[in-house]
């Protein structure tokens, strides 16, 4: 048997022996073992983030389903660190109350979801592509139920699976009429003959509305203020950022080779799509009090600039897609850091919880602000740098006016970050406020790492070089 | 390390060591000894400059280039023209008087002050649009939190509409600068290097206006002026002195080196726009000034018509005109910051700006009220002092332009000069003479030394601009003079 294969998909494989060793560490380790149980599941991810960056190799398996290259381990890469980040910041909430029990299932249940994610952006062919989609989105619902004695978690978890479904039935019907229309479901078919007739196109539009779900591109981010807002913190963060990214990557290489004939089309598209997005999302989040909702619109319209780097349809768009969402990786995850600890301390995930937090955890407020100032674009942060070579990959393309619409937004966005600024650095609390937080160990060295991310990545040009280089590599229609 | 690269480094130096500080002592030594180091550096910089200037006739002296983003040909680019190092100065000079006037803040405040400067000094030595606009935004959000935290007054209110509004400038200026980039050819993102490229009139005729407008809004341009008074009202002192003292000279100094020096036809196809929304800037700023009875307002207002005046000095297009704008922008930078320092020390004492409350001052505080009259008299254009030969150089310049819409416009805007002895007189008689208001005051001290320190570091600087104007006009004309002959080949 030829193993060479399997050599291949060796992130894959990596995740799914860790997520076995997980399961079979919590079901038959002694009782005594389980006390460990985050030190090896944060261990045991952080192995499956250094085989990733094992030198990459290239090449297909499974007759084309399943296509690695340097920029699908990056586009891993991003995803696996993601998750190692979600594990440290939530495994001390795991252990609180009834849920320590039940610790293990966290883990693998996310490793589940992330596998499947790993598929989707190694798919050669829409099968497999749909097969990831599911892996990925099903265990999702029940990490957003996993608080279920608390209504709002239920609810989210419900809300979830139901618009999954449905988006999964609409992907799965837009695929069945492309399949019609080109008689084949292998990207690199597809690309060689797909065509703007009506089929067709009826097909692609139906399969990006799938997609643009688990994005939450406006009109289809009806779900995602309702289930960030009531799924676990922790869950919220892999939320907005892995299961986001995934989606994105795989949107750059369906948009950019798959459907590559019919630019004109998905362009108009997502010129009006972007624009959407990031307007709705700013105004919506304008006026959110509890900072988990206030930070899915957020999301939703860092996801429409995500858009104008996918636009660019240059190697220097994709590599400006996926540095800012490398870079929007680090700064979510800090803030969501503070969050889960505050909420940790306070139970209370009001933005009025962080009144006065500058003069109660000094460090903790620090990390937050750079963590807006990142999101907002501000330099000499990461998240400045991020989105402007997102906007160059759209200006590039003569888009002044898309990229003035954007820019005009990120003024509306500055508002609502400095809003928590404010609240934090200018606002006292009321009564005796937080007092001081004590953050567990985990967190505070996610927190570091994001802090670290968040001042040197923009300023260290390699990493862009880098990311550029992957992009490059791929070769692009 | 390239001398220019001292001005970022030094202040992100500062910043590190703050961080180690735990007592006022340590934070007072190192605040101190790194402005006096910048303070020294901006002099060794005019001497190297000046030396340098004699043996070269490039446009920009002392430039050193790093690659930083090659996709995107983004360098880390340094180099002053005469403009720049003059500018250096003022800014080093503010700098070390505000933390004397700032003398009893605590860590944080300097840590903010540190970064503001970094940006600051940063935009001056930049030849690369990128890393420009990238000190520019630098600059401007420290601001949020300076004003926002030590304030006073609606300190919430004025510090998010600053921002706001700056920020809505920088979204016109950064779609500036990727057409700018992209329009020319997209090859490279250097000052000087784009200026021989020719940006298609297609595009200039969207990109001047909108650069323009980018920095205009930082430069007080009406109608987009009006974060100026709130966010000087309610800034603290040294704030005050930094942000109307160096950082709205950022605006006039971007318009002029890219919004014109790049887009030359534009600039004179498209300047009677501006020309006229300067003119109001310099008229409607002094009328307001007359009108306010705070003294920071009164001094803000008056900040919006002098730079106002800079940008219609910029807007004339010609040699003299635009020395004159220089000038001025050190003018009304050393004395707008003298203001600002002498009005944080008022109210450190009387708590009230209202000048209905307040009188007799010069009974009480000789030393401060005699300042304040010397910064009155340089502000109204008193021989000697620097105020006077600024805007004698932009008028002259101004009338030179020999058309009816220019002259009409000139002698609207030396209107202001009696419109600015008219506030400035009467805020001076108010406050400083007559009988004492409220006995209350007669118990206070007068200036403490460090608060002396500050004013007179601040008076000595705008008494030599206005004694030896001809050292600094040498240096700003030979800065000008290819912008100029950029604009008169066409």
């Amino acid at each position: 048997m030829d193993f060479s294969g399997f050599l291949l998909m060796r992130q894959e494989v990596a995740l799914t022996a860790a997520m076995l060793a997980l399961l079979l560490y919590d079901i038959f380790g002694p009782a005594s073992w389980r006390q460990h149980l985050r030190l090896v599941a944060t261990v045991a991810m952080a192995a499956v983030v250094a085989v990733g960056f094992l030198p990459a190799t290239t090449g297909e398996a499974f007759g084309g389903c399943y296509v690695a290259s340097e920029m699908t381990a990056l586009m891993k890469n991003i995803l696996t660190v993601a998750t190692l980040f979600v594990f440290l910041q939530i495994g001390g909430w795991l252990r609180a109350g009834e849920r320590a029990h039940r610790e293990g299932e966290f883990y693998y249940i996310t490793t589940a979801t992330l596998l499947g994610m790993e598929l989707m952006v190694s798919a050669g062919n829409f099968m497999m592509l749909y097969v990831g989609v599911e892996l990925a989105s099903l265990p999702l619902a029940c990490l957003a139920a996993y608080d279920k004695y608390r209504n709002k978690s239920a609810e989210a978890g419900a809300k979830y699976i139901l618009f999954s479904a449905l988006s999964s039935g609409v992907m799965m019907f837009g695929l069945s009429y492309l399949y019609g229309a080109v008689g084949t479901l292998y990207f690199s078919d597809v690309s060689a003959v797909v065509s703007p007739t009506p089929l067709a196109l009826l097909g692609f539009v139906f399969f990006f509305a799938g997609l643009a779900f688990k994005i939450s591109l406006v009109p289809f981010h009806l779900w995602t203020a309702d289930v960030y807002e009531g799924a676990p913190t922790g869950v919220t963060a892999y939320l907005s950022v892995a299961s986001k990214a995934a989606g994105c990557f795989v949107l750059l290489f369906t948009l950019y080779f798959v459907f590559g004939r019919i630019e004109g089309i998905w362009y108009a598209m997502l010129w009006a799509l972007s624009v959407a997005t990031i307007v709705i999302g700013n105004l919506f989040a304008l006026r959110q009090k509890d900072i988990k909702r206030f930070f899915a619109f957020s999301s939703i319209s860092q996801a429409g600039y995500i858009m104008l780097g996918v636009m660019g349809g240059t190697a220097q768009g994709m590599a400006s897609t996926v540095y800012f969402i490398l870079v929007y990786l680090f700064s979510n995850m800090a803030a969501f850091g503070v969050i889960a600890a505050v909420e940790g301390c306070s139970g209370r995930t009001d933005i009025a919880a962080f009144d006065g937090l500058r003069r109660s955890n000094p460090r903790l407020a620090f990390v937050m602000m750079l963590a807006l100032f990142s999101l907002a674009g501000i330099p000499p942060f990461a998240g400045f740098f991020s989105k402007f070579f997102i906007f160059a990959a759209a200006a590039a393309r003569g888009e002044y006016v898309l990229v003035f619409i954007a820019l005009v937004n990120t003024v509306v966005s500055l508002y609502y970050y400095l809003l928590i600024v404010k609240a934090m650095f200018i606002n006292e609390a009321e009564g005796e406020g937080l007092g001081r937080i004590r953050t567990d160990n985990y967190n505070r060295l996610s927190l570091v790492l994001c802090t670290a991310a968040i001042i040197g990545v923009g300023i260290v040009s390699a990493i862009y070089g880098y990311v550029g280089d992957m992009s490059a590599g791929v070769a692009l229609k | 390390m390239n001398i220019l690269s001292v001005f970022v480094a030094l202040p992100l130096a500062m910043l590190l060591v703050l961080f180690l500080c735990r007592t006022t002592v340590q934070i007072r030594t190192v605040m101190v000894a790194g402005a006096s180091l910048l303070l020294l550096a901006a002099a060794a910089l005019v001497v190297v400059f000046v030396g340098e200037r004699a043996a070269s006739d490039a446009e920009m002296l002392l430039v050193a280039d790093t690659v930083w983003y090659a996709p995107l040909n983004i360098h880390y680019a340094v180099g002053v023209d005469g403009i720049s190092v003059l500018m250096i100065v003022l800014s080093a000079v503010i700098v070390f008087t505000g933390v004397f006037s700032s003398w009893n803040m605590n860590r944080e405040f300097f840590l903010w002050y540190c970064l503001l400067s970094i940006g600051v000094f940063g935009f001056f030595i930049s030849l690369d649009l990128f890393t420009m606009f990238l000190f520019y935004e630098v600059a401007l959000i420290p601001m949020y939190l300076l004003i926002g935290v030590w304030g006073t007054g609606r300190k919430e209110y004025s510090a998010m509409k600053l921002t706001l509004m700056l920020m809505a400038g920088s979204a016109f200026l950064l779609t500036g600068i990727l057409g700018i980039y992209f329009t020319s050819g997209g090859q490279t993102m250097n000052l000087v290097e784009l200026a021989g490229r020719h940006i298609p009139m297609m595009h200039q005729y969207w990109i001047f206006p909108v650069t323009f407008l980018g920095f205009g809004v930082l430069g007080a341009l009406f109608p987009f002026h009006t974060w100026s008074p709130d966010g000087h009202a309610s800034a603290p002192t040294s704030v005050s002195m930094l942000h109307a003292g160096v950082l709205m000279k950022l605006g006039g100094y971007g318009c002029f080196r890219v919004a014109i020096y790049l887009m030359p036809e534009a600039a004179h196809e498209l300047s009677w726009i501006f020309l006229i929304l300067t003119g109001i800037s310099v008229v409607y700023g002094a009328f307001s000034a007359v009108v306010q009875t705070d003294l920071k307002y009164i001094n803000a207002y008056s900040s919006v018509s002098h730079c106002g005046l800079v940008l219609f000095a910029i807007l004339m297009l010609n040699q003299t005109a635009m020395t004159g704008a220089v000038l001025q922008m050190l003018s009304h930078g050393l004395m707008t910051a003298l203001f600002f320092a002498l009005i944080g020390l008022i109210y450190g004492r009387t708590h009230t700006r209202d000048i209905r409350e307040m009188g007799g001052l010069m009974k009480i505080m000789p030393f401060a009220s005699v300042c304040y009259v010397i910064a009155g008299l340089a502000s109204l254009g008193l021989p000697g002092l620097s105020g006077f030969v600024a805007e004698m150089m932009v008028f002259v310049g101004a009338f030179a332009e020999h058309d009816l819409f220019h002259r009409v416009l000139t002698i609207v805007a030396a209107c202001s000069i009696v419109i600015t002895a008219v506030y400035i007189l009467r805020t001076v008689g108010k406050i400083l003479y007559g009988e004492v208001f409220d006995r209350h005051h007669l118990g206070l001290p007068d200036a403490a030394w460090y608060e002396k320190v500050s004013a007179v570091g601040l008076i000595v600087c705008i008494a030599a601009l206005g004694i030896w104007p001809s050292a600094a006009a040498n240096i700003i004309t030979e800065g000008v003079a290819p912008v100029v002959k950029h604009l008169t080949i066409l």
